[in-house]
């Protein structure tokens, strides 16, 4: 058994692009949930649009990269307005029924062969990160997102981090994303704007006779979350092809798993906690198929490969009991969760 | 203003009425008026007000049997709840229509019966929160700190004084979440002041309060009429109606049965028979159990 492979391919998920884009992810669950007390279990629908609309903006309108970006952002952006007017109004817990089913909705549309031609059905779309060479892009040979990178062809770094420049442009790119999405986040919570959306979180009733416009605030926090959503979905599309089947609802699972591990309420909680979430799983989902060859596990590897879920649950499970303001958040909260 | 308020016996505000005492009586200065405001749930009509108005930089008290349509009245004022049918209007201007934040800037506010401290905010967030003058409040305001900074300091320093004369002051830093039952009922009328108000109505204040506080809390309410304020409240305890309003507003089944300054108003048999019970004036333990009596009261 491999223990030390295991462990450097394990922590090589701390720097990896597609950490970077659930932390983004991660972060708007944190502006829904943690400070606007949006309970958003659709999220995953969020990153889909991000990853096709950009997908879909450089393949099909043919847009340089950069413009395509922003289609993914404004899908996100229009998917968060007809969310969030019919549900906002509502109880809490009716939006997270209605994002839950909407965002199967996103993904099982991208999925339909009806609109094949455009999101390539069960294959996904491929190819919109490369110079441009589709039949269908009038931009052809202008140069994708790759073809922006500054970093001249090699190896750089050590291991674990020992990768290409394509790999070291996404994590620079991701850095600077996340980095700007964690400050624009600190300053919004720690400014008045916070400080009224926290209330709403607490009781959108009080806020409300206090002559807030509660309605406007919470649209505001689903779009920035939502776009913050989309933005993981674009890191996750400039790194790989997209495809119906990642934007599944247990992504969204995922996503909670990691922002509840950090803490709801903090800005540097989701980083962290994605951080650990997929690094641990990325280690568990090693560990146990090589336990389970060398005979140390009494499963396949198969289902060894499985057990790593069931660990995962059992551990949310104890962290939302014994720990609700997660690893980062305030203690003193942690007396008065209801 | 002083203390010396409580242990003397206010000032009563005399006169507010036009012609004849009866239910819906013209007042000379009314700041809210109400018209045939309906409200029905189902088959169940909760309030029926033909007409009502609240006499201005008085305290009006409104009280009712338990079920008489009190807070759904509020609900209905303050636009957390629309009626079937009806016009009601602040300062002549109509609300019908209008949601629940904008009466509020409007100068309307109301507190609620169950109270709604915002736990996970400090006390001094939730005070912070009432301010209406708050651009940083805005999205496009809220990322850029040197246009909302001073501001903050001089709504903290406004918010500090309130604070300081409801004695909460040394827990400005605390979760409201960490404050007594009666703390938060405090937290929450300093609160509504934070916002500048006209006509504050209160949902039950002194319910579950202590009797110190209660006087402390009566004090609080007689200043906001020295200060030029309105008071609208709903309240069970008829000590405290008896010692602070200046005008009562009886109301049963959802219709107005009674209206009048507080002495005379509870002499009014509707108001017995409907409300506070033959007996209001016998003591509780004699009418329960000991004696009998052909009719027990429903509430004292």
């Amino acid at each position: 058994m491999d223990f030390l492979g295991i462990l450097s391919s394990s922590v090589s998920f701390i720097l990896a692009p597609t950490t970077l884009a659930y932390a983004l992810a991660t972060l708007g669950l944190a502006v829904h949930f943690g400070f606007g007390g949006l309970l958003n279990m659709g999220m995953a629908g969020f990153m889909a649009l991000g990853a096709y609309g950009y997908a879909i903006g450089v393949l099909t309108f043919g847009l340089p990269w950069y413009l395509a970006a922003f289609v993914g952002i404004g899908a996100a952006i229009v998917f968060a307005l007809i969310l969030g007017i019919p549900t906002l109004r509502l109880r809490g817990d009716y939006l997270a029924i209605v994002t839950i089913a909407a965002a199967e909705i996103v993904r099982l549309l991208l999925l339909s062969s009806a609109f094949g031609g455009v999101t390539g059905s069960a294959d996904g779309l491929s190819g919109f990160n490369g110079p441009g060479g589709t039949i269908t892009n009038p931009a052809e040979g202008a140069g994708g997102f790759d073809q922006s990178n500054p970093i001249p062809a090699g190896t750089y770094g050590f291991p674990p981090f020992l990768d290409n420049e394509r790999i070291w442009y996404l994590r620079i790119v991701g850095a600077i994303i996340l980095g700007l999405a964690i400050f624009i986040v600190w300053r919004l919570v720690n400014s008045p704007w916070g400080r009224v959306i926290k209330g709403i979180r607490e009781d959108e009733d009080a806020v409300r006779s206090l002559g807030k416009n509660v309605f406007a605030y919470k649209m505001q926090a689903l779009i920035i979350g939502g776009v913050l959503g989309a933005l993981g979905g674009l890191m996750l599309a400039f790194s790989t092809n997209v495809n119906s089947s990642v934007y599944v609802t247990s992504l969204t699972f995922f996503l909670w798993t990691a922002l509840l591990l950090g803490g709801a309420a903090t800005v540097f909680g989701p980083l962290a906690g994605s951080i650990i979430f997929w690094v641990l799983q990325a280690f568990l989902g090693l560990l146990f198929p090589a336990l389970a060859e060398v005979g140390l596990m009494p499963f396949s590897t198969i289902q060894a490969s499985q057990i790593k879920f069931i660990i995962v649950g059992f551990a949310l499970v104890l962290l939302v009991v014994f720990r609700p303001q997660g690893l980062f958040g305030n203690k003193k909260e942690l007396t008065f969760v209801k | 203003m002083s203390s010396s308020t409580s242990s003397s016996s206010p000032v009563k505000s005399t006169g507010l009425h036009v012609g004849a005492i009866k239910p819906g009586v013209a007042k000379k200065d009314p700041i809210l008026v109400a018209d045939g405001v309906r409200r029905q749930f189902g088959g169940l009509v909760a309030v029926e007000v033909e007409h009502v108005e609240i006499p201005r930089n008085a305290i009006t008290a409104l009280i009712g049997p338990n079920g008489a349509g009190k807070t759904t009245f509020f609900n209905l004022l303050t636009g957390f709840d629309q009626p079937n049918d009806g016009k009601w209007s602040f300062n002549g201007k109509s609300l019908a229509g209008v949601s629940a934040f904008k009466v509020a800037r409007l100068g309307l506010i109301r507190t609620f019966q169950l109270t709604k401290a915002l736990g996970l905010l400090t006390v001094m967030d939730n005070m912070k929160l009432g301010s209406t003058e708050q651009r940083g409040e805005k999205l496009s305001a809220s990322l850029f700190p040197f246009l909302w900074k001073k501001k903050d300091a001089e709504i903290e320093d406004k918010a500090l004084e309130i604070l300081r004369r409801f004695k909460l002051d040394e827990k400005k830093d605390d979760f409201a979440a960490s404050l007594s039952g009666g703390q938060r009922k405090l937290l929450e009328m300093a609160r509504a002041l934070m916002t500048n108000p006209e006509l504050v109505m209160l949902d039950e204040p002194m319910a579950g309060v202590n009797p110190a506080l209660t006087e402390s809390l009566l004090e609080h309410i007689l200043n906001l009429k020295q200060e030029g304020m309105t008071v609208l409240f709903v309240e069970h305890d008829m000590h405290m109606v008896r010692h602070i309003a200046d005008w009562v507003i009886v109301m049963a089944e959802g219709k107005v049965v009674a209206e009048g300054a507080p002495d005379e108003v509870m002499k009014n048999p509707a108001v017995i028979d409907a409300y506070l019970g033959s007996h209001q004036d016998i003591d509780l333990g004699t009418v329960t159990g000991r004696v009998t009596l052909p009719t027990l009261p429903k509430e004292k």
